[in-house]
């Protein structure tokens, strides 16, 4: 079975969905590790590793992209709802 | 990694092609330049739409990007069709060659008799030209003579997860070795000025970045609007991007890893080794022009919808982001970084993309080198036409 997550670079605490992932069923990562979806994450969208709190920094391709605005738990669709940044531009 | 052979040109280069070029100065000669390509197929013509009625900053930016195109290490033999009145000037491109160690011949078609005596002149020069590429034989060159150009063009949500750090495996093995990669596409670096800036090897490195960010910031407010240039589209955003540092992440991760060694003009020749930036815009036909201007021989360039399109005088590899992309245009791709969806690793699509640039140096042709995907030939322009 092969992982349905990627992780871009080591440092990564989000993963990006190689497909559609609904909530509730499993989330599982290039070296095994697997755990349950708490939302529904649609493909190339990015998924929680590990509880972060308010603040936390968001980590993909090695570097901070955003910062939570709330508290967040493992397997959390992580996007404009939850991370402080602009809207678009339209 | 095999020994890489190549034509070695009398400045000291080396090209994995070697291809004779008939280039004209201005737009009003492509007629001459197309006749002389009918005669004699072996030559690639370089046709444009410009060399003529813009600001000066826009006809030296011409003059020099065509001159580079000529004295390319891809390149062994270079006639410039001029007409005579125009801004770009014939004379000038093989003078400044000249200056470089490197032959371009010249006509002129308002002194040489027209469009069919200009002609039939240069398809004696070119057919000379031919005879002498013939002659030359590859040889072994050294790993730091090799220029790898990158560019991402019809991205897709996948480009910046697959085929983009994909590259960026192969560009950190290339740039270990000895070889440069030049990143370029300045407005997609808008939202990594710091990121990019930490990577800089020096301080007159980290400015040039901050430098030509902030100006192309500002050209996009001046063409998109205020906020264009922060925000994100909310097609990017259907994709899972949630930021324009997400989003230029994912574009500048075909460069790896390594520290910037040097910012370069768009077209201006590198005199560093290691990972280079080229200022320049993010429109791929002309992005490519620059990139290959600026010496890379080989370019490698991402797709997720997919786009076709090559270079004439160097070998374009293309990157398909996604299984879907990769089998419904085979014709056009030559790496499947979409192999990541089936559990394949972006060090798999890495060494893989190492290996075929080796191939591809040697002599294998790319898909946009079958297809002749050459497009015509796109000069980045700046000003209005007066």
């Amino acid at each position: 079975m092969n992982p349905n997550t990627i992780i871009i670079d080591s440092r990564d605490n989000v993963a990006v969905a190689l497909e559609d992932i609904s909530q509730g069923s499993t989330i599982s990562l290039p070296d095994g590790t697997e755990f349950p979806a708490r939302s529904d994450i649609g493909f190339s969208h990015k998924v929680l590793l590990k509880d972060l709190h308010q603040g936390d920094d968001i980590i993909k391709y090695g570097e901070a992209i955003a910062q939570a605005t709330m508290d967040l738990k493992q397997g959390e669709w992580i996007h404009v709802h939850n991370l402080n940044v602009q809207e678009d531009a339209s | 990694m095999t020994e890489l052979m190549g034509y070695e040109r009398t400045d000291g280069t080396f090209g994995v092609r070697n291809h004779v070029i008939v280039v004209p100065s201005v737009v009003c000669v492509n007629g001459v330049v197309e006749a002389i390509a009918r005669e004699v197929p072996g030559i690639v013509p370089l046709t444009h739409g410009h060399g003529c009625g813009r600001a000066i900053t826009d006809s030296i930016s011409h003059s020099i990007t065509l001159q580079r195109l000529c004295t390319h290490p891809n390149v062994a033999g270079a006639l410039v069709i001029g007409l005579g009145c125009e801004s770009v000037k014939s004379e000038r491109i093989a003078q400044e060659s000249a200056g470089t160690g490197r032959v371009v011949k010249t006509l002129m078609v308002q002194e040489d008799g027209g469009s069919q005596q200009t002609a039939a002149k240069g398809i004696e020069i070119v057919k000379e030209m031919l005879a002498e590429a013939e002659k030359i034989e590859r040889k072994p060159f050294p790993i730091e003579k090799l220029v790898i150009g990158l560019e991402c063009g019809g991205s897709d949500a996948f480009s910046g997860v697959t085929a983009n750090p994909g590259i960026g495996r192969a560009a950190d093995r290339l740039v270990d070795m000895g070889a440069s990669v030049i990143l370029t596409e300045t407005t997609e670096m808008i939202g990594t000025t710091h990121i990019l800036q930490r990577r800089a090897a020096n301080d007159a490195v980290k400015d040039k970045i901050g430098e030509i960010i902030g100006n192309q910031e500002k050209r996009t407010e001046q063409v998109l609007g205020k906020h264009a240039k922060l925000a994100i589209s909310p097609g990017n955003q259907d994709g899972g991007m949630s930021c324009i540092t997400e989003k230029a992440l994912g574009c500048i991760a075909k460069a790896g890893s390594r520290p910037i060694q040097q910012v370069v003009e768009y077209a201006e020749i590198p005199t560093e080794k290691g990972v280079i930036i080229m200022d320049g815009p993010g429109f791929d036909a002309e992005s490519i022009t620059g990139l290959a201007a600026s010496g890379s021989q080989i370019i490698v360039f991402s797709t997720g919808r997919g786009t076709p399109l090559g270079f004439p005088i160097a070998p374009v590899i293309k990157v398909a982001s996604t299984n879907r992309l990769y089998n419904k245009m085979q014709d056009d791709m030559d790496i499947n970084a979409g192999i990541v969806l089936e559990g394949g690793s972006l060090d798999d699509v890495g060494n893989s993309l190492f290996d075929l640039i080796q191939e591809v140096a040697a002599g294998e042709e790319t898909k946009a080198e079958i297809n002749k995907q050459n497009g015509i030939l796109a000069l980045y322009t700046q000003t209005t036409s007066l």
